[in-house]
């Protein structure tokens, strides 16, 4: 049979796909573009911290150069990218169908994807805007001039993306598996893309609206956020963070489903304590939606409030511990292998370990007031979202690599480029903690002149985490013509996309359809 | 400013709340540091000690895949230790909100890209903050423009400053010094520019400070009672409460009711909202188009001192 990357070779073959295997590397691909942007963005930022004073970008460019950093990094990449690419191409693998539940729709959800970051794209390049990610009002609704607007409706229209696509997975997962396939045996990747599907499915309408009244107080200067039209500013932040919390769940639960089934597979384990590991994820979505006000202790909203999100913002912490504590009981008397993929989940449970207690910090109202708006927030977001999400979206293209392309890809360049990731990330990061706690604040350009040291230790880091993001790019770019042949399995993993069909998969996905009679993990 | 050392590690905790803050950061820290060194050398050690190329043969094997009193343990701990920890900071957040009796008033004005500061006796200031050491001070905040951030990290201090609403916070500087002043929150352009520094200064010296002003300074409240005066509020705010517009006297932190039956607390951003904007609420009782909007002709430093002056007037006996 053919696989699904020789079942038509035309351009038109790719662009008007439904196999959700062909839709994952336009996914692919497009994370990728968004990616290197959004890096180069941070990398010339990070050029112009190296020295206290305005040198290469005036104030208006630097401002520009973080918000295209963070719009094009949250909405762009780390939203879209585990479930566009991982979602789409493992879970119909995953569960024993044939694609997911609406193959349109899923072209569509990528259509929009691209529609929405070209707007984005334009509203750059076009002259860009000096927001912040966050838009906060009234600053983005009355008083920049930049392409605001423009890239407003690029957010909004990904946004839909983000919806149908989490509907297609909801849909899918419940409908659409093999026999046998119980919901207690269904691998923990499956859990945590239903817990972000959740997520987006409810969470994403609640920043489109947002936005949307952004908008409509600028071009129609209707009263919503600006005090002087009758509006009020903190009503956006409450809007902003009750999806944008939510959001980081979105990047960090996939991650989390990737990082189980690396190490059951690298350790030979079943995950320890699956149960709990699978319902931390529900808990995770569902309390992931009462935190929002953690955002806003120092906003001016009521002391008491203040307290409640604190106090929530200790529960949701919870579920990750728990996760964290069974990753590591899994390891217990495992038969371990660091091949690549492991050093990447590995990596994950350390720096998301270190974001999420800097997160408990964080959550400590007298401590946030000082940190608040500071590099250790910075620091602490970083740890989650690049030491967690990039670092799980790396071990999941690492470990799946083999199945979608049919190759395997140098496992010691693997490693080298893991080890080089992980200094570089915390060369880069680990320094803004200590910036953050001496008081400097986020969004500056200039800086006092004793801080620097920090400063250039953390440009220096950037540098090096640079060139670890290019290495994967290179050497598995080179292994699709150069790379050995995988075979179905060869990981020895478990898990219907490795045992029952080939690598890569023909488009049906396969030969016959699979029956379950076994858990997921079972190793030993 | 710049005399700490030459790679600081630590911000000067010059504030009675800095020391309180740094003792539950460095608790936490030795919590977070224990946790993480905990989880690390684990992860290390077991992948090591059960690799599957050892030499001698892997060590793993078999052993049980779930355990119920390890996840109620190890749940149960965390969510102690949190509820610990929640416990003691939000009641040292209440301490750190709710300024003592007596303290020391000054007003804050933030604006793109500076902020402008009065004392008690009318004297300004414009991005540096004279306090003397040892005495509570409390500072009134409000924007001209978009969102600000009062930010002192000797003081571990932070408030958002927000436009059309008043906010407050306040300190008891412990150390003479200089100390950078921040704007934390986004504000455009020159956010990196709004900065400034606070200067904390010997009782004596800061009264000096004071009477040396170079400009002729109004003190906030005089400048309150001659704007209360100039607008003629009197006229129909009668303090008998017979006039068009409601009595004023006792009016702050006053309940009143609204035409739409709501009751609301007359705090300051309450009262700066019915200056600027009279018609958007309206007393219960009262007409809502007799009053004109003053938006035009105040600053908000001017709305700031007649709102100063209006919280003087006492209820009538």
């Amino acid at each position: 049979m053919k696989s699904y990357l020789t079942d038509g070779v035309t351009v038109r073959s790719w662009l008007l796909t439904r196999d959700h295997k062909r839709i994952a590397w336009l996914y692919l691909t497009a994370a990728t573009f968004f990616f290197f942007v959004g890096g180069t963005a941070a990398l010339l930022f990070r050029l112009e911290l190296l020295t206290p004073h305005a040198d290469f970008f005036g104030a208006d460019n630097y401002n520009k150069l973080f918000t295209i950093h963070g719009i094009i990094m949250v909405f762009f990449f780390l939203i879209p990218s585990i479930p566009g690419v991982f979602g789409n191409f493992l879970i119909p693998l995953m569960i024993g169908a044939e694609d997911v539940a609406y193959p349109r729709i899923n072209l569509l959800s990528w259509y929009l994807y691209i529609g929405g970051g070209l707007l984005a794209m334009a509203a750059i390049l076009l002259g860009g805007v000096d927001t912040g990610w966050t838009f906060y009002t009234p600053l983005s609704s009355i008083y920049l001039n930049t392409y605001v607007t423009l890239a407003i409706c690029g957010i909004f229209i990904n946004g839909f993306s983000s919806i149908l696509t989490g509907l297609n997975f909801v849909t899918t997962i419940h409908r659409l598996r093999a026999p046998g396939l119980y919901w207690h045996r269904l691998p923990l990747f499956i859990w945590s893309m239903y817990a972000t599907s959740v997520i987006m499915i409810l969470g994403t309408p609640v920043i489109a609206i947002t936005l949307l009244l952004v908008v409509a107080e600028r071009a129609l200067h209707l009263g919503i956020f600006d005090p002087r039209l009758g509006g009020d500013p903190l009503l956006f932040q409450h809007l902003f963070w009750a999806y944008s919390h939510p959001a980081v769940y979105i990047m960090i639960l996939p991650s989390m489903g990737v990082v189980n089934e690396i190490i059951a597979c690298f350790a030979r384990k079943r995950i320890f304590g699956y149960s709990f590991v699978a319902y931390s994820s529900l808990f995770i979505a569902i309390l992931g939606f009462l935190v929002w006000g953690h955002h806003m202790f120092v906003s001016g909203m009521s002391m008491y409030a203040g307290m409640v999100f604190s106090l929530l913002s200790y529960l949701v912490a919870v579920p990750s511990a728990i996760k964290v504590f069974n990753w590591t009981a899994t390891l217990y008397r495992g038969r371990i292998t660091l091949s690549t993929p492991m050093l990447y989940a590995l990596g994950f449970i350390g720096l998301f370990t270190m974001g999420g207690l800097t997160g408990i910090m964080l959550a400590a109202l007298p401590v946030d007031v000082h940190v608040h708006d500071t590099y250790f927030v910075i620091a602490h977001f970083h740890y989650i979202m690049v030491g967690g999400a990039v670092m799980g979206y790396l071990g999941a293209l690492h470990f799946w690599w083999p199945k979608m392309t049919g190759r395997m890809y140098p496992d010691n360049w693997g490693r080298l480029a893991a080890a080089i990731l992980f200094f570089g990330f915390n060369l880069t990061f680990f320094p803004q903690f200590i910036l953050g706690y001496l008081g400097m604040p986020r969004r500056y350009h200039a800086y006092p002149p004793e801080l620097q040291v920090w400063n250039v230790l953390s440009t220096a880091g950037a540098s090096i985490l640079g060139v670890g993001y290019l290495l994967p790019f290179a050497y598995l770019l080179w292994s699709l013509r150069w790379g050995a042949r995988a075979g179905p399995n060869p990981w020895g993993a478990t898990g219907l996309e490795w045992r029952k069909t080939s690598s890569p998969p023909p488009t049906a996905n396969f030969e016959e359809s699979p029956v379950v009679t076994e858990e997921a993990y079972a190793y030993e | 400013m710049n005399d700490g050392p030459l790679i600081p590690f630590w911000p000067p905790a010059a504030s009675t709340s800095a020391a309180a803050v740094d003792k539950l950061f460095l608790t936490l820290l030795a919590i977070a540091g224990l946790v993480a060194l905990a989880i690390c050398c684990l992860i290390l050690f077991f992948s090591v000690y059960y690799r599957a190329d050892r030499p001698g043969g892997a060590r793993g094997g078999p052993s049980p895949s779930n355990a119920l009193w390890l996840e109620i343990t190890w749940t149960s701990a965390t969510l102690m230790i949190f509820v610990w920890i929640f416990i003691w900071s939000a009641e040292l957040f209440r301490a750190m909100r709710v300024p003592p009796r007596g303290a020391l008033e000054l007003f804050v004005v933030g604006r793109q890209w500076m902020w402008k500061i009065q004392h008690q006796n009318g004297r300004r200031e414009i991005n540096e903050l004279h306090v003397p050491l040892g005495r509570p001070v409390r500072l009134t905040m409000t924007s001209e423009d978009v969102i600000h951030s009062f930010f002192i990290p000797a003081f571990r201090l932070k408030q958002d400053v927000v436009p059309g609403r008043y906010v407050t916070e306040w300190f008891e500087a412990t150390k003479k010094g200089v100390y950078h002043l921040y704007c934390a929150q986004y504000c455009g352009t020159n956010h990196a520019g709004m900065i400034g520094r606070v200067v904390v200064m010997e009782q004596g010296d800061y009264a000096r400070w004071l009477a040396h002003g170079s400009a002729p300074a109004v003190a906030p409240f005089d400048s309150g009672r001659a704007t209360f005066a100039k607008l003629g509020c009197g006229a129909c705010h009668l303090p008998s409460g017979f006039g068009k517009g409601p009595s004023l006297a006792g009016i702050a932190g006053r309940r009143v009711e609204l035409s739409t039956g709501k009751i609301v607390t007359a705090d300051e951003t309450y009262l700066r909202e019915h200056i600027l904007y009279p018609g958007r609420v309206v007393v219960a009782g009262y007409r809502g188009d007799v009053m004109p909007s003053f938006k035009d002709q105040l600053t908000e430093q001017d709305v700031m001192n007649l709102i100063f002056y209006l919280e003087s007037l006492k209820p009538e006996p």
